[in-house]
C-alpha cells in the first residue's frame, strides 16, 4: 500500500512543524499557490511503520551477502556513520567562514593526503559527487590541458570494449568522439589494435585496472607507452581500486589522472543508489586544472582553495564542495584502517574472490578466464547452461535471491555472453563464500532436474518476476490518486 | 584485522583450496617493479575510541554559532524519525535496485518521491534525483537543448539573478557541447527580471531561459509574464525553485498559460542536514512529452507474473549502462539516501506542515529584516516582494560588522560582494523556523551596539524605532 493510500485530510504529526504563522500577506496573490499539494496526511507513527516496512522489503549489506561485481559492497562500518552525523559537522552551514570550520577542514586536508598517498597521486580534489562526476572531471582536465597547450586537434577518447557504459558517455559529454578498442582472448586489451589506434588526434585513454573483466591488466606499462608517445593522456577509472589498493599505486603505473569511487573501496554506504564520492587525483602537470573547491593550508589555518586561488580549474562540480558527509564517513574509515589495513583490504578481497571462483569451478560452473587468477572479482559464464539446460544467466541470477543472496551482475561486462560477475569483498567470511557456492550448485542441480524452478524464480519476494516491457509502455511514473 | 573476519586456519584452508602458498602468489600477475613498497605518509590504524576522540575534539572545534546564511542551503527542523528510519541497514547499505524483486522498498519508496515531487511541482513527472541543485540545473540545460528539437542555437538565457554556484557548475559541465550560456541583468531596483532586458531576444533562436524562483537575492520573479514570454518566442523555460517555497507559491507547472517545461532544485530543504554542503540531492521534473530526455534513475509501477503491483526502474534506454556514448546523461549513482530521507520528511509534514514552515520562515526573515532596518545604516536592497531571504545594504563597511559576529558565534548573513562586486557592503541573510524571536533580537542588538561603536566618531546613532 502507498503511502498516500493512507492519508485521511485532516491527520498530522503536529509535533513536527511550527504552529501556523501568521500570512504571507507581502506576497502577492498572483505569485502563491492556490491549492495545497496532495502530500501524505498521516501519523508519525503511520509514516515510522510504513517505511520501516518498506525497508524489509530491501536486500541489503546489513542483512544479505550482496556480491555485486564492480560495485564492491562491503561492510559499512557503523561507527563511520556515527561519527560522520555528530551534531556539530551535520550544522555546519557550508559557507560559514573558515574559522569556525577548522575541525571539518582538518578531516578533508587530512583525506586528500591519504587518497594522494594510497594512489600515488600528487595532488587530490574531493568535489566531484560520485564516479561518473570524477570521470567528468578527470576527461575535462585532459581537454583543458591540451586546450591550455593549443593542441586542440585531439578529439578522440579511447575506450577498451569492457569498459563501464559512463566511461564512453563522460567522453562524449566532453565533446569527445569515442574509439574502442577490443580486447584479446586472455582478457588484456588488445595491444596491437591500441598501437594502431593512437595518434596526433588521441586526447586520452580511459582504464580500468584490473578491469571489468576481472583481470589486471599486465601491459599496462606498454599501454601507457603507446598512449604518451602518441601525447595522449591516461585516465584511472578507481571502480576497481579496491583490489590493488596498497598492492600497486596508480600514479606508479603510469596514469595522469583517475578518480575514486569512496562509496566502493573506502565503504561508504550505497544508500540505494547514491550518494557516492568520486575524488579525482592527477599526476603535476594536471595540477592547475583540478575541479574547486579544494582545501589547502596556509601556516596552521586550513583554507579553501577556490577560483582565486586555481584560475585555471576545469571548475566547479557542485553548488558547495561535493558529497562532504561521504568524504567524512570514507576519511574515518581510512584513519580506522591505517596503512596495514588498507593492504589487508586488496589481500582479502583478492582471497576471497580466488577461493570463490576456485569452489565454483570445482562445481561445474566455465570462468570466463580459467586461466587468469581473479583480483577483487570474477566472470562466471552460463553460456553452456544456456544453450544445454535453457538456464540463463538471469534465471540463475532470480533463483539467488530465494536462496537469500543478492545476485551477482549480469550481462556485465557486455563481451562475455550469459556472465555473472561475482565480487566477495574482504568483509565477508569463508562460511558464507561456502553457503553461496552451495546455493549455485543446488540451482545448477535444479537446472538439470526442473529448470521452471529457476524460470519462475523468484519464488520467495514480495512480488515476482516483474513486466519490465509493460513498465515502459504503460508509463506509470506517480500515483494519480487524490488524498482522500 | 579491522572488518576482515579470517581466521588464520581459514586462510590456509583457502589458500590450500586455490593451490597457492601464501596471498602474496594472488599478485603474481602484477608486475613486480610496479608493486607499492611502502606507505609510509599514511598514518598507522585507530580503534573506533580512538577516531571517535578525535572526530568529537574537531566537531566541537567548530562549535555551533547561530546561523543566519541562507543563499541556497536552509537550516530546518529535521524529524528524529526521519534519520533514524533512513540509516537503517535496509536502506543505508542497499545498492541501486537492479534486482527489482530484492528491492522492492526503496522502489516503492522512490515512486512515493516521484508522486510527492510531481505534486509540488504541478508537474507531470519527475527522476529519481541528481547530485545537487547545481549539478540538476546544468542536467536541465542539456535536457533542454535535446528536447527542443526547434532550436539549433543552443544559447540560454541565464539570468545574473540565478545562484553563482549554479551558473559556475552549469558552465563547468556544458562548456564542451557547443552550448551558450546569455547572461541576463537583474533590475537595480527590483532585483528580478525585467520585460525590457528580453526584449533585445524577441525573434531570435534561444534554446531555454532559465527562471529561479525565488532567485539568489530572495526576489520573486513575474513567473507567468516571464513563461509566456518564453513559450511565444519557441523557448523553453527552466524552472530553479526552493522545494519549500513551493508550499506557499505558485508551483512551476502553474506559471503562465503552459507552465514550465522542466523543473530543477535543490532538495536540502526537505530533511537533509546542512553537513558542510553534501550530501544533498537535485530534484527533476518535467512535462511527460520530454520523459525520454530525462537524465538519471525513474521508477515505474508495473505488475509481476502474478499480476501483482510491483516497482521497477524503467525507460533504461536512456541511460550510460545500455546507450553508452549516446546516453542522455553519464550519471550512474545519484542520491538515493538523501531521497529517503525527503520522502519520509515529506510524508511527516504533510502539505500542511510544509506550508507552516514556508510561512514561519517568511515570518522570522521579514521580522528579521524589520529588526535590522530599524537604524539609519542598514535597509533592503530591492523593493521587490521576496521569500525567507532578503538582501540588506550597509552604509558602512560590512567588513567591520562580520567579524565582530563571529566573536558572538552567530553567522549574520552571506556577503554577496563575493560573486557581486557591484554589491559592495551587502548582505543576504536568512531565518529560517528554527530561529525564535530571541535570536532575532540578539542579532539586532549586536547590530545595533557595533553601528553605535563605528558610528560613534562621526554622528550618534538615531535609530528609527519602528
Amino acid at each position: 500500500m502507498l503511502i498516500f493510500e493512507q492519508s485521511r485530510t485532516g491527520r498530522r504529526a503536529t509535533a513536527q512543524a511550527p504552529k501556523a504563522a501568521p500570512e504571507a500577506a507581502d506576497i502577492p496573490a498572483h505569485l502563491r499557490r492556490s491549492e495545497r499539494p496532495g502530500l501524505p496526511e498521516v501519523s508519525e507513527m503511520q509514516a515510522v511503520r510504513h517505511f520501516t516496512r518498506l525497508s524489509q522489503k530491501n536486500f541489503s549489506i546489513d542483512t544479505h551477502f550482496y556480491p555485486l561485481g564492480s560495485c564492491t559492497m562491503k561492510y559499512n562500518p557503523r561507527g563511520c556513520n556515527t561519527l560522520a552525523m555528530l551534531p556539530g559537522l551535520l550544522a555546519r552551514h557550508p559557507l560559514s567562514p573558515e574559522t569556525v570550520g577548522q575541525g571539518f577542514l582538518a578531516c578533508m586536508y587530512d583525506l586528500q593526503e591519504i587518497l594522494k598517498e594510497v594512489t600515488g597521486m600528487k595532488a587530490v580534489s574531493l568535489s566531484p559527487a560520485a564516479g561518473a562526476q570524477g570521470e567528468f572531471a578527470g576527461v575535462a582536465m585532459i581537454r583543458a590541458y591540451h586546450d591550455a597547450r593549443g593542441d586542440s586537434a585531439r578529439n578522440e577518447i579511447l575506450v577498451p570494449d569492457a569498459a563501464h557504459g559512463t566511461n564512453p558517455a563522460t567522453a562524449t559529454m566532453c565533446g569527445y568522439k569515442v574509439k574502442e578498442i577490443p580486447t584479446d582472448k586472455n582478457g588484456d586489451v588488445d595491444l596491437a589494435a591500441l598501437k594502431q589506434a593512437v595518434g596526433p588526434q588521441t586526447a586520452g585513454l580511459m582504464l580500468t585496472n584490473p578491469s571489468t573483466l576481472g583481470v589486471f591488466e599486465r601491459s599496462i606499462e606498454a599501454i601507457a607507452k603507446a598512449v604518451h608517445e602518441a601525447g595522449g593522456l591516461l585516465y584511472y577509472d578507481g571502480a576497481n581500486l579496491n583490489a590493488i589498493l596498497g598492492k600497486v599505486r596508480p600514479g606508479d603505473m603510469g596514469f595522469d589522472v583517475i578518480h575514486m569511487n569512496l562509496h566502493k573501496t573506502f565503504s561508504t554506504p550505497h544508500g540505494g543508489g547514491g550518494p557516492g564520492a568520486g575524488p579525482v587525483g592527477v599526476s603535476e602537470r594536471l595540477r592547475p586544472y583540478l575541479p574547486v573547491p579544494m582545501v589547502g593550508r596556509d601556516g596552521n589555518d586550513y583554507v579553501w582553495l577556490t577560483e582565486k586561488d586555481c584560475p585555471d580549474t576545469m571548475g566547479r562540480l557542485s553548488a558547495f564542495m561535493g558529497n562532504a558527509g561521504v568524504l567524512l564517513r570514507a576519511y574515518i574509515y581510512a584513519r580506522m584502517l591505517g596503512r596495514e589495513g588498507m593492504q589487508r583490504v586488496a589481500e582479502y578481497a583478492t582471497l576471497n574472490a580466488n577461493y570463490l571462483m576456485k569452489r565454483l569451478q570445482e562445481k561445474g560452473f566455465d570462468l570466463a578466464f580459467p586461466n587468469r587468477r581473479a583480483t577483487h572479482e570474477f566472470i562466471v559464464t552460463l553460456k553452456k547452461q544456456d544453450k544445454t539446460l535453457n538456464a540463463s544467466a538471469m534465471d540463475f541470477a532470480k533463483r539467488l535471491l530465494d536462496y537469500g543472496y543478492h545476485a551477482p551482475t549480469t550481462y556485465f561486462p557486455l563481451l562475455v555472453p550469459e556472465c555473472l560477475l561475482i565480487e566477495p569483498t574482504e568483509t565477508e567470511a569463508k562460511e558464507e563464500l561456502d553457503g553461496f557456492v552451495d546455493a549455485m550448485a543446488k540451482i545448477l542441480e535444479e537446472a538439470t532436474s526442473n529448470v521452471d524452478i529457476l524460470k519462475e524464480a523468484p519464488h520467495t519476494l514480495p512480488v515476482r518476476r516483474l513486466d519490465d516491457v509493460r513498465a515502459a509502455r504503460e508509463l506509470d511514473l506517480a500515483w494519480s490518486g487524490t488524498v482522500s | 584485522m579491522p572488518f576482515i573476519p579470517h581466521t588464520d586456519a581459514e586462510v590456509r584452508d583457502m589458500l590450500d583450496a586455490i593451490g597457492v602458498v601464501s596471498i602474496e602468489d594472488l599478485f603474481d600477475e602484477i608486475p613486480r617493479n610496479l608493486r607499492t613498497r611502502s606507505l609510509d605518509g599514511i598514518p598507522a590504524g585507530m580503534s573506533e575510541q580512538e577516531i571517535g576522540r578525535l572526530m568529537h575534539q574537531r566537531a566541537e572545534q567548530d562549535g555551533r554559532p547561530l546561523c543566519f546564511i541562507g543563499a541556497g542551503a536552509y537550516e530546518h527542523h529535521i524529524p528524529a524519525a526521519v534519520w533514524e528510519i533512513t540509516t537503517r541497514g535496509e536502506f543505508y547499505s542497499a545498492y541501486t535496485p537492479y534486482q527489482a524483486e530484492a528491492s522492492q522498498g526503496t522502489l516503492q519508496l522512490i515512486y512515493e518521491f516521484q508522486t510527492m515531487m510531481t505534486r509540488l511541482t504541478a508537474m507531470e513527472v519527475s527522476n529519481a534525483s541528481l547530485y545537487d541543485g547545481a549539478s540538476g540545473l546544468a542536467e536541465a540545460t542539456l535536457m533542454a537543448v535535446r528536447a527542443n528539437r526547434k532550436s539549433k542555437s543552443g544559447r540560454v538565457l541565464m539570468p545574473v539573478s540565478v545562484h553563482p554556484h549554479y551558473r559556475k557548475t552549469t558552465d563547468t559541465i556544458v562548456r564542451n557541447q557547443a552550448i551558450s550560456l546569455v547572461e541576463l541583468p537583474y533590475d537595480q531596483q527590483g532585483g528580478h527580471v525585467t520585460p525590457e532586458s528580453l526584449a533585445q531576444y524577441e525573434g531570435e533562436d534561444i534554446t531555454a531561459l532559465v527562471i529561479a524562483q525565488p532567485n539568489f537575492f530572495g526576489v520573486l520573479e513575474e513567473v507567468d509574464a516571464l513563461t509566456d514570454w518564453a513559450h511565444r518566442n519557441g523557448i523553453l523555460v527552466i524552472a530553479v525553485v526552493n522545494p519549500t517555497s513551493l508550499a506557499l507559491l505558485k508551483p512551476p507547472g502553474e506559471w503562465g498559460e503552459t507552465g514550465a517545461d522542466i523543473v530543477c532544485g535543490e532538495g536540502q530543504p526537505l530533511g537533509v542536514p546542512l553537513s558542510s554542503g553534501g550530501p544533498y540531492f537535485g530534484f527533476m521534473c518535467c512535462k511527460k512529452e520530454y520523459v525520454r530526455q530525462m537524465p538519471g534513475r525513474i521508477v515505474g509501477r508495473t505488475l509481476d507474473r502474478d499480476g501483482r503491483e510491483g516497482y521497477t526502474l524503467t525507460l533504461q534506454a536512456r541511460e550510460q549502462h545500455i546507450r553508452r556514448s549516446k546516453a542522455t546523461s553519464n550519471i550512474c549513482t545519484n542520491q538515493g539516501l538523501l531521497v529517503t530521507a525527503a520522502t519520509i520528511h515529506m510524508s511527516l509534514l504533510g502539505a500542511e506542515g510544509l506550508e507552516h514552515v514556508a510561512a514561519s520562515c517568511h515570518a522570522n526573515t521579514r521580522r528579521l529584516v524589520e529588526l535590522l532596518t530599524a537604524n539609519d545604516f542598514v535597509k533592503p536592497r530591492f523593493n521587490r516582494p521576496y521569500f525567507h531571504e532578503c538582501a540588506l545594504e550597509f552604509s558602512i563597511p560590512l567588513k567591520g560588522v562580520i567579524r565582530p559576529f563571529s566573536a558572538h558565534n552567530l553567522l549574520p548573513g552571506y556577503e554577496l560582494e563575493q560573486e557581486y562586486p557591484e554589491l559592495k557592503n551587502h548582505l543576504l541573510v536568512c531565518a529560517t523556523e528554527t530561529k525564535t524571536e530571541a535570536d532575532l533580537q540578539l542579532y539586532a542588538d549586536h547590530l545595533n551596539r557595533m553601528l553605535e561603536k563605528q558610528t560613534k566618531a562621526d554622528c550618534p546613532v538615531q535609530p528609527k524605532m519602528a
